[in-house]
């Protein structure tokens, strides 16, 4: 047994109760405590990703208890690759916070980390009612810092964000409650045996609870119809924490892919695909719709929101074909938009600073102390995250197009991916050209640019660049993941005391 | 037994939605307090309504699925630290909205 799988979970988990213990360190010592716990996150998470590449599906069976029987962690290629992505934009937007953000309200570090603790936990649990548990803490954790700064917008977003994810944890519990109730177990991998092998006359109770669990993964993955709360609650949290979130969503997708892909996957008889069917309309329409909530936003913040519910879309979209194409496309883009919007959100709170009380609301403001720089940053992220070439939104958007076969759905999917992205390059046109060339003459005399804000916004930008030229390595990476989620035979084996 | 708890539960569920749909803050917090509820009620009930059975091989011929009541126990402390959270937000909220509403503002006639 490697003691390296559980490391991603007990190193924030210490470092955060350490924090909660109000050690008296200087500011100083706190932010170079937190930056190096974050930061080793990230060789941690490659070490994983390596390991998992080797096709091996890795088990850690907690206190020795084999599965079914006890709560397991499981590494594969997804987890792996989830764990990367999550540690690269949270050591970023940790380096941002050091910057003054963090000593806008108590215990920032010490949420910071348990937040990072809750997104890791969900990674790599192999077990439903765990997977609730760490949906919890990152929950409770998103819901302070959300709130990190105070003030009526953050307590206002917050409120429908924290009331909507518990009327959602309620779902949650009931959809694994029904699961354990008609199947006896928890464990994933042993869910999809069972699944496989239910009595026919179950079939509609457990595809009720399959659907319970969609919703609840809906809510947190902001799919239509539930993504209401997610642009003014983005918008109304700090720089970095906005930052933070854009992988949460995309926690929610990672649970659709690992719940209905192996417990209500290929294999589940009379279940099988369960929901693929009905994902891919929803996807076309959240995609379609968040581009219409972008053109209408009036601050940039609102419009990166809507942004986020895009790339929510497009990748559902390549969830839904259900092919090794079409998940290794989905795969791609969720490491692409989640750096890049992590990087915009930043970005943004870095233009509102020069521009004073206009902050992020498109409207002729204060001439910017360094339009050129910010500027090319952000034409960087937007023509990035509008999936035009040469960054890596485009090639997560062939990729997907590519991928979709020619019929029915081509014929959807298509014309929304492709009149979504123009609308996209409209919406970010109009925001960046009132942003920084709608300026009246004279800059605001306060507003320094900070070197380590701009490092920490550029070096996540950057991700899009990097992803084109290293395309090869991570497309053939992800489709590796891909056709190790499609082909469940080594899950199964998991259950029964292999693997460990 | 069983018809007695579902109708139990339903009842439970059916005023949480009706409180959540008053849109002020205390019924949501009240109405989100008897959901969790029915909830813990539902995963409880999903170890079987038995009599009599220990959860412990060895005591009785039959015993009592153990899972489910530490599930519930688990459910039980996250409901109750969350709506301890809910309220102290709610009390924010009050205090920097001058509104109960759950919007902030109150809505328009």
């Amino acid at each position: 047994m490697n003691h390296l799988i559980i490391l991603p979970i007990l190193l924030p988990l210490l470092v955060g109760g350490f924090f909660l213990l109000r050690p008296k360190l200087s500011s100083t010592a706190t932010r170079v405590v937190s930056l190096a716990a974050t930061w080793a996150l990230v060789p941690l998470a490659a070490l994983l990703l390596m390991r998992a590449d080797s096709g091996q599906i890795d088990v850690y069976a907690l206190g020795g208890w084999a599965p079914p029987f006890g709560i397991v962690l499981m590494l594969d290629r997804l987890s792996a690759l989830m764990l990367v992505v999550a540690a690269v934009l949270a050591s970023f937007a940790v380096l941002y916070a050091t910057r003054g953000d963090d000593r806008r309200g108590p215990d920032f570090h010490a949420l910071f980390q348990f937040q990072l603790l809750g997104i890791n936990g969900a990674f790599l649990t192999g077990d439903l009612f765990n997977l609730f548990v760490f949906f919890e803490i990152l929950l409770i954790a998103s819901y302070s810092l959300l709130l990190h700064g105070g003030g009526a917008d953050r307590v206002r977003a917050g409120t429908h964000y924290v009331v909507l994810n518990l009327v959602g944890s309620s779902f949650f519990l009931i959809g694994i409650g029904t699961l354990y109730g008609l199947l006896g177990t928890l464990n994933m991998a042993d869910l999809a045996t069972k699944v496989a092998s239910a009595d026919p006359e179950r079939a509609p109770l457990l595809a009720a609870a399959g659907f319970l669990l969609l919703v609840v993964f809906g809510l947190k993955g902001a799919i239509l119809p539930l993504y209401f709360w997610l642009p003014r609650a983005y918008a109304a949290s700090s720089a970095p924490v906005a930052a933070l979130f854009a992988i949460m969503t995309k926690v929610g997708l990672y649970a659709i892919i690992r719940l209905f892909f192996l417990v209500f996957g290929s294999e589940a008889g009379p279940l099988a695909n369960l929901v693929l069917p009905w994902l891919w309309p929803i996807a076309a329409v959240t995609l379609a719709i968040a581009v219409i909530g972008a053109l209408a936003a009036r601050d940039l913040r609102i419009t990166l929101g809507y942004l986020v519910v895009v790339s929510v879309g497009t990748l559902l979209a390549g969830v839904a074909l259900g092919t090794a194409e079409g998940l290794s496309a989905a795969l791609f883009y969720l490491i692409h938009s989640t750096w890049v919007a992590g990087g915009l959100f930043l970005l943004a709170d870095l233009v509102a600073r020069q521009r004073g009380k206009v902050g992020c609301e498109l409207a002729c403001g204060p001439k910017l102390r360094n339009p050129m720089l910010l500027g090319g940053l952000f034409f960087v992220g937007a023509v990035s995250i509008a999936g035009l070439p040469p960054f890596s939104g485009f090639l997560g958007k062939v990729m997907l197009l590519q991928a979709t076969p020619v019929g029915y759905q081509a014929l959807v999917i298509w014309p929304v991916v492709l009149v979504g992205g123009l609308g996209m390059v409209i919406a970010l046109a109009r925001a960046g050209s009132t942003l920084f060339w709608r300026m009246s003459c004279s800059p605001l005399e306060t507003a320094d640019l900070d070197r380590v804000r701009l490092v920490a916004t550029a070096g996540l930008l950057l991700g899009s660049p990097l992803l084109v030229v290293f395309a090869a390595p991570v497309h053939a990476y992800v489709q590796a993941t891909a056709r190790q989620l499609l082909d469940l035979a080594p899950y199964f084996s998991i259950v029964g005391g292999q693997g460990i | 037994m069983e018809i007695l708890f579902s109708v139990t539960l339903g009842i439970l569920v059916a005023s949480g939605v009706y409180l959540l749909m008053r849109a002020r803050i205390y019924p949501v917090v009240m109405g989100l307090t008897l959901i969790s509820y029915a909830v813990n009620l539902f995963l409880f009930a999903m170890g079987r309504l038995n009599t009599g059975t220990p959860a412990v091989i060895g005591k009785s011929a039959e015993y009592g699925d153990p899972v489910p009541q530490a599930l519930v126990l688990t459910a039980i402390v996250i409901g109750f630290a969350m709506t301890a959270f809910v309220v102290v937000l709610s009390l924010r909220a009050l205090g920097e909205l001058r509104s109960d509403h759950v919007d902030g503002e109150e809505p328009r006639e």
